[in-house]
């Protein structure tokens, strides 16, 4: 950042600029994270990978969530989302968003992992918020699977359907399915609640409670389906319909036969 | 009209049917016949080999079939057997009718339904011999205690079929939960007591009340459940627009029945950003931001909502009952 600050006639001398909101970033900060409420405390991270962060910020984000990620008209304010928020987001490549829309869909990331963490460490300090679970929070094999599915029932099937396999919501949003979904990505989901998804924090499910979750979902991603071809596990609607498709077409087939004059 | 000029329409209108190749060729005859025995015998290996599937195959070998995927062997095999077994009868049969059997329409005479006079005057003799016989004209007290006996005799018919039609309900059973002022609220399932701070913004919690657990180990039932289930939400104080109450929520808390009023599936599909509520059975949308009103959807009643502050120890619970029925509407209902 010296040898940018150095070459004043540089075409990147807008960075200069972009360095100067950088400054109003750190003067929002410590009004904001003093406001704040109560909960974790930012996720303290070295100086370079916190102004690595902000730099692919700058360049990546602020566009849309501003400079100082304080939020505009087309998108959220980013302070005090936590670094899980962030994680979640870049790392499912729901974010950046490829066009505005009801939904923000998965895609292949845009950054690698390491400009991830420095981009989730930087968000990190601009407010306290959900931190990214430790290797220890996603120990999930020793959780009891009955009581995931009993807390999958109830918390997560309205919306995720009773298979994981996800289902509509209003104006062109829906659930995903948590197929694809990794042990950490449920667990940042369930904290933050990006997009319409409700949060579920670590005071009304506890980690305990999230490793039985995804347990759970560890185990539908696997569980043997006896009946064979599942259409998706997606219910009464794709069953009616092969049914109806099927079925009825080979009724019809043969009611022809049966009614066809022999030669 | 006679007879004689239905069966003439008759004839006349049965269609001209061309010879099949069965019915001159004579191989082609022997060949179809070979065919249909051909099914009727694979019938029957096959519901032989159905039997030997069922009996042969480790009920838990599974199998990969394309398009089905992973599925049980056993399960398949019997099936796939079994069918063709019962298909094949069926094909075999439609072939031999087809092929085989008198293409020629038969036409079916049918006479008139009425009995002749002389059959007419029997029975109505028969009738009234039998009227003298039994003295129903001559002996009243029969006659009385009869008539009583058959007048009697629907009430009780009457009292069951009543069964079957609207039930009168108490609107205490269906619209009492076990809400009161001063109730816990617990999570679902785990049963723990929650401080309003353990709700974020943005957040979601199914909860019920702390005496459903006792209430439903004395009743066996899950009767009590299916009234007291809420969901509690909490929004910025300044998003919400209205609410059933004045102060019902708690620091922008709330907390609603989540019992659909259309016809009671239990709702906790939340939109955080919109504060929507969805049911996923009929599509109904229920503003949580605004006073619960359904803005979509079939339901005709905002959800209800249950009003709730904190005890002494700083724990969430419900301030009051609800104020109104909850779940669907139905016809004994007050409000």
């Amino acid at each position: 950042m010296n040898s940018l600050a150095a070459k004043r006639r540089h075409p990147g001398a807008v960075l200069v600029v972009l360095f100067m909101g950088l400054c109003l970033t750190g003067v929002i900060y410590s009004v904001v994270g003093s406001a704040a409420t109560a909960g974790a405390t930012p996720k303290t991270a070295s100086s370079t990978e916190v102004d690595h962060g902000r730099q692919l910020f700058i360049e990546g984000c602020a566009s849309c969530h501003g400079i100082g990620a304080q939020g505009t008209q087309i998108a959220p304010t980013l302070v005090g989302v936590g670094a899980a928020a962030v994680d979640f987001q870049v790392s499912t490549g729901r974010m950046p968003l490829a066009a505005p829309g009801g939904q923000a869909e998965r895609k292949p990331p845009q950054y690698t992992g390491e400009q991830i963490s420095n981009l989730a460490a930087y968000i990190a300090t601009l407010g306290p918020g959900p931190e990214i679970p430790s290797a220890s929070d996603l120990n999930f094999e020793n959780a009891d699977l009955a009581q995931g599915g009993d807390l999958f029932r109830t918390n997560c099937t309205q919306c995720h359907n009773f298979a994981g396999s996800g289902g509509a919501l209003s104006n062109g949003q829906f659930a995903p399915s948590l197929m694809d979904a990794t042990p950490q990505e449920i667990y940042e989901a369930m904290l933050t609640g990006p997009q319409a998804m409700p949060v579920f924090a670590n005071t009304t499910i506890t980690p305990q409670e999230k490793q039985k979750i995804i347990k759970y979902i560890t185990y539908l991603k696997t569980s043997p389906n006896p009946g064979g071809q599942d259409l998706g596990r997606l219910g009464p609607v794709t069953e009616g319909l092969a049914l109806f498709t099927v079925g009825f077409g080979a009724l019809i087939a043969v009611a022809i036969w049966i009614g066809a004059r022999a030669k | 009209m006679s007879d004689d000029s239905n069966s003439e329409l008759a004839v006349e209108s049965a269609p001209h049917h061309p010879a099949r190749r069965t019915d001159v060729d004579p191989r082609a005859e022997a060949r179809a016949e070979r065919e249909v025995a051909t099914m009727f015998g694979l019938a029957s290996v096959a519901a032989i080999a159905s039997v030997v599937a069922f009996f042969a195959i480790d009920p838990d070998k599974s199998i990969y079939i394309p398009v089905i995927g992973e599925t049980s062997a056993n399960n398949i095999a019997f099936g796939v057997t079994f069918g063709l077994s019962m298909s094949l009868i069926g094909a075999g049969a439609i072939h031999w009718a087809r092929k085989l059997m008198p293409a020629q329409e038969v036409v079916s005479e049918r006479h008139e339904l009425h009995s002749d006079p002389a059959d007419k005057a029997a029975a109505i003799a028969i009738f009234e011999e039998g009227a003298e016989g039994s003295g129903f004209g001559q002996r009243k007290m029969i006659r009385r205690s009869l008539l009583g006996a058959m007048a009697l005799f629907p009430i009780p018919l009457v009292i069951i079929l009543r069964e079957l039609g609207p039930k009168v309900l108490d609107p205490q059973v269906m619209g009492k939960t076990l809400w009161k002022r001063g109730e816990l609220i617990l999570t679902d399932p785990s049963s723990r007591k929650l401080r309003p701070q353990d709700i974020p913004v943005g957040g979601l919690v199914n909860a019920v009340p702390e005496s459903l657990s006792e209430v439903e180990e004395l009743s066996g039932t899950l009767n009590a459940r299916a009234k007291a289930g809420v969901i509690l939400v909490r929004m910025t104080p300044s998003e919400i627009r209205s609410q059933q109450g004045d102060g019902w929520d708690y620091q922008g808390i709330l907390a609603f029945s989540k019992i659909c009023t259309h016809v009671g599936c239990p709702i906790s599909l939340y939109e955080q950003r919109t504060h929507h509520l969805l049911c996923p059975c009929h599509q109904s949308t229920f503003d949580l931001a605004d006073s619960g009103v359904c803005v979509f959807g079939p339901a005709n009643r905002p959800l209800p909502q249950l009003p709730i502050t904190v005890d002494a120890e700083g724990y969430l619970v419900a301030a009051n009952g609800f104020q109104q029925p909850i779940g669907p509407s139905f016809w004994e209902r007050n409000s």
